[in-house]
């Protein structure tokens, strides 16, 4: 599954300063879905370089961090259980800097 | 195109907006827990904000405001909206930009070229102030002399000391910085007040929003401050000095404030303070964060709670005397950022820093453990640093 994801406020720091990546995703094992879940856990593990707590808490984002698919807030679609497809746009927004 | 209808169902559910029923939601408000589309969400952020401006008094006609611009996204978003309510229902306000220069490279340049960015797309005059005008140090100076630890003390005080005359300024310009500093918004202050006295301002405005308020109460709670939490929840202050601050966003989301820089496209810049990452406001406000994911509601009530606090009339408050040295307001012989600025021109970086351990020269022997807890406990309300 190809996706976009975007990095803001911050974020790109931990994956070499690129804010917008163009990825491949394969589905999980014995799975035809993949959500936000998979998705994170995939991005820690191959787009993220360093300081990993900066971005990820246990299961899920750092509190702070915005998750918007489709430039939609993922609160409206289930948060960790929102589906991804093909060609959707996945971005991550850090708020938890200066203003 | 069916697609991407498809997609938007998927995303938003097949619920309408809780406000227009027309159109799609694109975000669920944490003060509401509505879910609103984009152009709600627009009005409803500007009309709150409005209505935080009106119902407090915030300005009056004719006024020359300076808008406290790091570059970062409160400031943006407070340029911008400020600048759009000002037109709409007409304010009558000489708006500018006012930024800070403290002497960070690389952190600082290149938020001030997005503040110089900021100037041409919302058409607001810039004005800049540095650290090495005012003090004739800049941070990178003051780092090298004190190493990296108590930088955000420095930072904060000389912020919070621009203004020979007010108390607690409270810049606009947030730096953008991993550190969350309200007090260095609040050294970034004391830089505006100077920097406004010179350039005839009558108000300061500042990106102070809901978030980093309630942090700023747990903070002082945390640290027994009676003083600053009796002033931190005050939509203005400094009233009494030359320089008045006010915060338009203080029951603003953070969360709304990047929704709303996200969907309008608004250039904001976002980096990490070299010097801050294990400042101690970074607890108060990874505490926040967990608790606004539980309960969003929780920023608004920590900020009631904040208002709504009352001294018990038995609790000794600092009293305010003026500083020796400079004349600023200040609760000791020398305020803080004299005593701080005598340090670092003694090369004695560690003066002014903690807790006192005897005299300067080091005579500890009186300070041996047992007499800690009792320390502690006659310890001046305020006073007490980490």
């Amino acid at each position: 599954m190809q996706l976009t994801l975007e990095f803001g406020g911050g974020l790109e720091l931990l994956c070499d300063s690129i804010k917008i990546h163009k990825v491949n995703i394969n589905f999980p094992n014995e799975s035809d879905i993949l959500t936000v879940k998979d998705l994170l856990s995939w991005v820690r593990t191959n787009l993220i370089k360093e300081r990993p707590e900066m971005f990820m808490k246990g299961d899920t984002v750092r509190p702070g961090v915005l998750v918007l698919v489709n430039d939609c807030d993922w609160e409206l679609s289930g948060q960790l259980d929102t589906t991804l497809e093909d060609k959707d746009v996945v971005v991550f927004i850090s708020t938890l800097h200066g203003g | 195109m069916e697609a991407s209808e498809a997609k938007s169902k998927r995303a938003g559910g097949s619920r309408l907006c809780c406000i227009c029923n027309k159109r799609r939601p694109v975000l669920k408000r944490p003060k509401t827990l509505q879910q609103i589309c984009r152009e709600c969400f627009y009005e409803v952020f500007e009309e709150e904000i409005h209505q935080v401006i009106v119902q407090n008094r915030l300005f009056k006609s004719g006024e020359r405001v300076a808008i406290g611009a790091s570059g970062g996204k409160d400031s943006t978003v407070l340029a911008y909206v400020l600048s759009e309510l000002n037109r709409r229902h007409n304010y009558g306000l000489d708006l500018f930009l006012l930024s800070i220069d403290e002497g960070i490279t690389g952190y600082r340049d290149d938020s001030l070229e997005t503040v110089k960015r900021n100037e041409v797309q919302y058409g607001l005059p810039l004005q800049i102030v540095s650290y090495k005008d005012l003090y004739g140090w800049t941070m990178d100076d003051i780092v090298k002399m004190i190493g990296l630890k108590n930088n955000c003390t420095f930072c904060g005080v000389f912020r919070r000391q621009v203004s020979k005359h007010s108390l607690f300024t409270q810049t606009f310009i947030i730096p953008i910085i991993f550190c969350f500093m309200i007090s260095s918004l609040i050294d970034f202050l004391k830089a505006l007040d100077r920097g406004a006295t010179l350039l005839k301002v009558d108000k300061l405005v500042t990106g102070h929003n809901a978030d980093d308020i309630a942090e700023t109460v747990l903070l002082n709670i945390l640290r027994g401050d009676i003083a600053r939490l009796s002033r931190c929840t005050s939509i203005t202050t400094g009233e009494d000095g030359p320089i008045p601050r006010c915060k338009p966003f203080k029951y603003t989301y953070e969360k709304e404030i990047v929704m709303y820089a996200y969907f309008k496209k608004l250039d904001y810049f976002s980096t990490e303070c070299i010097y801050s990452p294990n400042a101690y406001r970074g607890f108060a406000r990874e505490f926040i964060k967990d608790l606004e994911r539980l309960r969003p509601r929780a920023i608004l009530d920590i900020i009631k709670s904040g208002e709504d606090f009352r001294i018990a009339t038995t609790t000794k408050m600092p009293e305010q005397g003026t500083c020796e040295r400079c004349g600023y307001i200040s609760s000791q012989k020398w305020c803080k950022a004299c005593v701080l600025l005598e340090g670092l021109n003694r090369g004695l970086p560690k003066m002014g820093i903690g807790r006192p351990r005897g005299s300067v020269n080091g005579d500890n022997k009186h300070t041996k453990a047992g007499s800690t807890a009792k320390s502690i406990e006659s310890k001046q309300c305020g006073s007490l640093d980490f």
